[in-house]
């Protein structure tokens, strides 16, 4: 880098130009300066003191001294899926130091748990992953029902509408995730193809529950609503277009030059360290440890479906992208399963304390309003227990630890977010990478705002 | 499957443990604070509990102890669950009650442990680094407890200047 000698032409021009006191060299230019046309001299040619940089060719190959500075990621970034800050410390372009820090979308759910029915808990579950709001509902409801015992009346076609909806919720998750990520390095076109895809699986979701996104569909003892006349003829429309659309994504992505090279490789961690870090979900696998609960703890009916659970072998970037790639496709396997063999019958568990009356009952009968009234006021009574209840979500083991004291409010409702857990390895992660790294291992770790900061 | 451990954890240290229970299935040991790393590092080192699920608190206002601490565990060896449960008593007023911190036996307790002494106020010895994870800094009090009024506001912006 060689610096100009001492440029004399700018003080010509300033000189001849103007009289006035001296100014900045950098400053706004003069009226004068600018008809004259002496001011783009100005500004383009910064000006040294005499002897500046003289000698100092010599040092031209030596890479220049760097001391580490202090830079802010976020809290709003436009790379950035939630709202989270990330105080770096880098030396040229590489992070030498990171304190990860989230909370700036917390919204007191655990307080506001303990101070609604746990009916109207559902809502809010629906905004802890904001992309695949089914899945929480479907952990809360279990939650519930685990407290009261009455995991194993819960109808046959409830359990499989909560799979059915739980995997489309899952499938939309993972697209965003993936095509959010991609988009992040640089492909576009997935993301519009992968979101197109999740907004069909939405619109079947929005005639099914009524709500394209916080849909709280999901009931204490069952659902709320049974499926759609067409819901099995639809589902397999939007899905067969999903495929052709992940066949695409996968032509254009997986052997681009630019998306391997962001991927692979880059933020590896191994299987031990991950369990110590308490690794979930798709990350966890993406290490080659094959744990999903669905497959190593089955709940709801998962275990009469016949699908895989992919992992990866290097734990690096690009096989939690394969990973969540391969994942959508076994969902789609368990939906089409769950679509030939999801009996008949009854879509919530027929027990006037824990189920809704019908709204022909609650209109016409004194016990229907009764019944109705007490729900909604009281709330679904729950003996005083405590429970730890785990399903696979979006991001990894889903979690509630509800503590009841006999009313119809949780005492104590906490819930385990995956990607909270995620998020404080993240420093780990990109600790010694450079900082472009951030974007994909932030991408890929899939920080949902509102489960990491609740 | 994990009763056995529980059976286990019994025997092995029948002086610590307060009481148990298997209530909705999950099997549960209350164990005494002061034995809180030797029995973790146990179920850790000769059970095989190396996974760290969850780590929360649960306020029990009125009741002494006041809190629980409360730890789930699994096994990914075997598959096998636990929940170990540490009560901590509180002072009205008093220092913050206080439990050694679980981060040297798993590095997933850190920012749990974080959330727990940003929401209700419990210390952990031994802790790297005990700052606020969800909330602010400037943040006054512990808003999960159950003394904590839940309509309580702490803008972090004041707005009670005046407009001239």
């Amino acid at each position: 880098m060689a610096h100009s000698p001492p440029s004399n032409s700018g003080q010509a021009a300033r000189t001849g130009t103007s009289t006035g006191p001296q100014k900045m060299v950098f400053g706004m230019p003069t009226p004068d300066e600018i008809v004259s046309g002496a001011a783009r001299e100005l500004r383009s040619r910064p000006q040294f003191p005499p002897g500046f940089g003289e000698g100092q060719d010599a040092d031209d190959d030596a890479p220049l001294p760097t001391e580490p500075m202090t830079i802010n990621m976020g809290p709003s970034h436009p790379a950035m899926h939630g709202t989270v800050r990330i105080i770096l410390t880098v030396d040229g372009e590489t992070v030498k130091e990171a304190d990860v820090q989230v909370g700036y979308l917390h919204r007191c759910f655990e307080k506001e748990a303990e101070y609604a029915t746990y009916t109207q808990v559902f809502p809010y579950t629906d905004r802890l992953n904001y992309v695949s709001p089914l899945l929480n509902n479907v952990g809360f409801a279990m939650a519930a029902e685990k407290l009261l015992g009455i995991s194993d009346k819960i109808p046959e076609r409830a359990q499989f509408i909560r799979v059915i909806v739980g995997e489309i919720s899952r499938i939309t998750d993972h697209l965003t995730c993936v095509g959010a990520s991609g988009m992040e390095v640089g492909a576009f076109t997935p993301f519009l193809w992968m979101i197109k895809c999740r907004e069909w699986l939405w619109e079947l979701l929005e005639e099914l529950t009524g709500a394209r996104l916080t849909h709280s569909y999901v009931r204490i003892g069952g659902v709320a609503a049974d499926l759609t006349d067409n819901f099995s003829a639809r589902l397999r429309e939007v899905l067969a277009k999903c495929r052709e659309a992940m066949v695409d994504v996968e032509k254009l992505i997986v052997k681009n030059r630019i998306f391997r090279d962001r991927m692979d490789g880059v933020a590896v961690i191994s299987a031990e360290e991950a369990i110590a870090y308490g690794w979930t979900g798709p990350c966890l696998r993406s290490t080659g440890v094959p744990y999903d609960v669905r497959k190593d703890h089955p709940y709801l009916v998962y275990d009469r479906f016949d699908f895989d659970v992919p992992v990866g072998s290097t734990g690096d970037n690009y096989d939690r992208f394969a990973v969540r790639m391969e994942e959508i496709r076994q969902s789609m396997r368990i939906l089409e399963q769950a679509m030939e063999q999801i009996p008949a019958g009854p879509f919530k568990l027929d027990d006037p304390r824990i189920s809704m009356p019908p709204k022909s009952q609650v209109y016409n009968t004194i016990e229907g309003m009764i019944g109705h009234f007490k729900q909604i006021v009281d709330g679904v009574k729950i003996p005083p227990s405590e429970a730890y209840s785990y399903t696979e979500g979006g991001n990894g083991e889903l979690g509630f630890y509800l503590v009841s004291d006999g009313t119809g409010r949780p005492y104590r409702c906490h819930v385990r977010a995956p990607c909270f857990i995620l998020m404080q390895s993240v420093p780990k992660l990109i600790i010694g990478s450079g900082v472009a790294d951030i974007i994909p291992t932030f991408g890929m770790i899939n920080m949902i705002g509102g489960e990491c900061d609740r | 499957m994990s009763k056995a451990d529980l059976d286990k954890l019994v025997a092995q240290f029948p002086s610590a443990i307060v009481s148990t229970h298997s209530k909705c299935g999950d099997d549960t040991a209350v164990i005494r604070s002061e034995n809180l790393l030797d029995v973790m590092r146990w179920l850790k080192g000769s059970l095989g509990f190396d996974f760290l699920v969850d780590l929360t608190a649960v306020d029990y206002l009125g009741r002494d102890p006041r809190f629980e601490v409360v730890y789930h565990l699994r096994s990914m060896q075997s598959g096998s669950r636990l929940r170990v449960k540490v009560q901590v008593a509180c002072v009205e007023d008093g220092p913050n009650p206080t439990v050694d911190s679980v981060v040297a036996i798993w590095p997933a307790a850190n920012w749990q442990e974080r959330e727990v002494w940003d929401m209700f106020g419990i210390k952990f010895a031994g802790h790297p680094d005990l700052r606020r994870v969800l909330m602010y800094e400037e943040f006054i009090g512990h808003p999960l407890r159950k003394d904590y009024p839940k309509e309580k506001r702490q803008p972090l912006i004041r707005r009670d200047y005046s407009m001239e």
